[in-house]
């Protein structure tokens, strides 16, 4: 395979996934700023903003942090990197670059999905907004069943290792800055807030029901943590996406014959996790633990774009 | 003036009886509902922009990207009519290798007076940088898009011959993968020939004109200029559909006159690239130094032999307006008997007494640049007006060797699909013929492009053209229905 499109498939992974994080990260602030016994508010939005790493080109615009300039600024902006629009746009050339190593379906939705937002400028009502993002979520649930009808050769692999990096920094921004930003001043630990905050979390990852399963009792900051970041049921937490990570860099290795520094990386970060329990994370400093885990995490796709000749 | 134009479907008769063996399908027009054929045209439309089946315009917006208007109304071919253009289109194209070969080879054509040096030496199209040198078997236009049209029931005449990197092979794919989808009753009436062997056919061409010291199971690649391209649809279909990689400029590295392309397990060794970058960009080193597309050293490798253009670089002499005029001569020269498919009459204005009668009958003839394409530099002298005329006056006067002149000619027309019900239109018609050393195949079937605007025959899609399936019918499947 072309390490152009090597490349180009990995961020195509990366990418598809950022837009719906971005979108299931939106959805759930909205549903937050509503539910919440007392409007958690712009501390929501912005709380947003940071898990989305937005927080300094949003304040660029000059623009005041209402649930509506962020949900716009998080969605279509232009001037946002990451803003879904851009996601799919990035996501879109690059498919259209290397449209002959994706399949028909996969190329499909990505089209579509970028054709539903492509034009628009505004999400309009919270209401109009949720159908918005509702529509784009289920286009990558369609990009990513289309993935998984593809032919177990190195551009599903790629596509699939782009995505499982994704997940990971998500995950693990996600966690960091709604532990530690997200709560009032003057609000208890384990209050009402708090516990609606969580459940804001668990819906972006769309993990709500996954934790009635695996906690039969109530929900607590600690629990949803080590969920998170441990809990290897759970598809989208930090451990079962670094496995995943691993063993997709293991079978590149052998449709390949290529192994390197990012499957080492990738084993040992592994062996790691697997020793680690969340008593010792939250003992360490989670937040210290986190920040650790995104800079590997970083570096390991360094490593990636180096073994696979990327550039 | 009441032109009567021949039509694909009803002749001469103006609707009210169809040519022999057309009477299906003019019931099938009479007899579907506009309603029912506008609703499938609305969804094969939707099909293409989802698939992304589209082409950039240029000079507008960046990403402008717009589908070709399709119309549901087939053009058909009987095959009788297939099988004599099919012979002739065989003869041009062989024709036109082995005049290639001749002017960078032993220029017996010009030393015979057939062909005036001064048109093929002094041709911008003329490459010195190949002479003498000859590519693998020989064959400088692998794939070429002859560019038809059809005034009368036996005459088809050819308007240009593409022998550079011909396009829109995609959409005779894809309007009939559309056509299958939408029109199944069609298919029941006609037995069709096939369209889709083209990506094989391709294939089969690209590795038979292998380097001679290449491996038996050649690497193949496309190469295409770039997702920004207009054509850029179609590189990527290809290159999926004949499975071969896509590669840009980057992705390929010339070492030791050595093509290779830059793969996740190391270099690779390319043999055969079929590339849709012009000549002028192919190679830096020894083209246009400012180009970002081209690949250094790729012409260094094809002159030690070690890779095959497709298209052979120099080829676009051939596809040049002038030389076109020569055609008649060139076939009859090579193939030793009278062109089969003829030319369309041409006044080459560098003569006197051709400037002479195309200065006189400007508001009659089209008068084109022998540089031009796609519609552009052209005057279509009934349709323009006293101020565009004069202006091609002043030019002709100024530079007569640039420019041709035709008569305005009667295209044929097919009914096609409008807001008014169907409606005569006119068309031309592009078949992919490909050359390998040993033979010629035309894959029976190719782009028909239609005039949308009534009376109009611009049919460039960069000028508002659509497309048409083109059907090819086999020969056990001819209804004559002499009761009708």
């Amino acid at each position: 395979m072309l390490a152009r499109t090597a490349s180009y498939l990995y961020w195509i992974g990366r990418y598809m996934e950022r837009a719906e994080f971005t979108a299931r990260l939106i959805e759930a602030t909205l549903r937050l700023d509503a539910l919440s016994a007392r409007p958690a508010g712009e501390g929501a939005w912005s709380s947003a903003l940071s898990v989305a790493a937005a927080k300094h080109d949003f304040e660029q615009t000059g623009e005041s942090p209402t649930p509506s300039n962020v949900a716009n600024f998080l969605t279509f902006s232009k001037d946002n990197p990451n803003s879904i629009r851009n996601c799919l746009y990035t996501a879109r050339m690059n498919a259209r670059a290397v449209r002959t190593a994706l399949t028909r379906e996969g190329w499909e939705s990505i089209n579509r999905a970028w054709l539903g937002i492509d034009g628009r400028s505004a999400v309009g009502s919270a209401q109009g907004t949720i159908n918005l993002l509702e529509a784009l979520i289920a286009e990558n649930r369609g990009f990513e069943g289309a993935l998984h009808r593809m032919l177990r050769q190195e551009s599903y692999h790629f596509l699939m290792l782009g995505e499982s990096i994704e997940r990971t920094d998500n995950t693990a921004r996600l966690i960091d800055v709604k532990y530690h930003i997200i709560l009032p001043e003057g609000e208890e630990v384990g209050g009402l807030v708090d516990r609606d905050q969580w459940g804001t979390i668990l819906q972006t990852v769309s993990a709500n029901t996954a934790f009635r399963w695996l906690y039969r009792d109530g929900l607590s900051s600690r629990r949803v943590v080590e969920m998170l970041i441990l809990r290897r049921e759970l598809p989208r937490s930090i451990a079962a996406t670094v496995d995943e990570t691993a063993a997709l860099l293991t079978e590149l290795g052998r449709l390949t014959g290529y192994q390197g520094e990012a499957d080492r990386m990738a084993r040992l970060r592994q062996q790691r996790i697997n020793a680690t329990g969340i008593r010792e994370i939250i003992t360490g400093g989670l937040h210290e633990y986190l920040q650790a885990f995104i800079e590997e995490n970083r570096l390991l796709s360094q490593a990636i774009s180096r073994q696979f000749r990327f550039d | 003036m009441a032109k009567r134009y021949f039509d694909e479907i009803w002749g001469h008769s103006r609707g009210r009886k169809p040519r022999p063996g057309f009477e299906s399908i003019a019931r099938w027009i009479r007899e579907t509902p506009k309603k029912e054929l506008a609703r499938r045209q609305d969804s094969a439309e939707a099909a293409f922009r989802q698939l992304g089946i589209t082409f950039n315009v240029y000079g507008e917006e960046e990403e402008a990207e717009r589908i070709i208007p399709f119309d549901i109304v087939p053009r058909i071919f009987t095959a009788d009519e297939w099988a004599s253009l099919s012979e002739g289109l065989e003869q041009r194209v062989t024709a036109l290798n082995m005049f290639l070969e001749d002017v960078y080879g032993d220029r017996k054509i010009i030393a015979d007076g057939v062909v005036p040096d001064d048109l093929v030496l002094c041709n911008p199209g003329f490459t010195p940088l190949v002479n003498g040198h000859r590519p693998p078997h020989g064959i400088y236009a692998h794939i070429c898009g002859i560019d038809m049209v059809r005034t009368g029931p036996d005459e088809f005449l050819v308007l240009e011959d593409n022998a550079r990197t011909p396009s829109g092979v995609s959409y005779m794919l894809e309007n009939r993968e559309a056509m299958l989808r939408l029109c199944p009753e069609l298919f029941e009436t006609f037995e069709v020939e096939p369209v889709d062997r083209y990506p094989d056919a391709l294939r089969e061409m690209m590795q038979a004109v292998a380097p001679e010291a290449a491996p038996g199971d050649p690497c193949c690649v496309l190469l295409t200029p770039g997702h920004f391209n207009s054509a850029f649809y179609e590189h990527s279909f290809l290159a999926d559909n004949v499975g071969i990689e896509l590669v840009e400029a980057a992705d390929l590295v010339v070492d030791d006159d050595i093509v290779w392309m830059r793969t996740i397990e190391g270099r690779r060794r390319v043999d055969v690239i079929y590339r849709r970058i012009d000549d002028e960009f192919l190679d830096p080193l020894v083209f246009r130094p400012d180009s970002m597309l081209g690949v250094p050293g790729l012409m260094a490798a094809y002159f030690a032999g070690n890779v095959t253009l497709i298209n052979a670089p120099g080829g676009g002499i051939s596809d040049d307006k002038a030389i076109y005029s020569y055609m008649p001569e060139i076939v009859k020269y090579y193939a030793g008997e009278e062109a089969k498919l003829p030319n369309v009459e041409t006044w080459r204005c560098r003569e006197p007494d051709a400037l002479q009668y195309t200065l006189d009958n400007l508001a009659e003839l089209v008068v084109k640049k022998v540089d031009g394409s796609g519609g552009y530099g052209m005057l279509v002298g009934p349709t323009s007006t006293g101020e565009e005329i004069e202006e091609f006056r002043a030019a002709l006067k100024a530079n007569p060797d640039g420019y041709i002149a035709q008569p305005t000619l009667a295209l044929s027309t097919v009914p096609t699909l409008t807001d008014k019900g169907t409606k005569s239109r006119h068309v031309d018609f592009r078949p992919f013929v490909l050359s390998d050393g040993n033979k010629v195949t035309t894959v029976p079937g190719g782009l028909t492009r239609v005039a949308l605007r009534e009376g109009s025959l611009v049919v460039n899609s960069s000028q508002g053209g659509g497309t048409k399936d083109s059907l090819v019918l086999r020969p056990d499947s001819e209804q004559p229905e002499s009761q009708a």
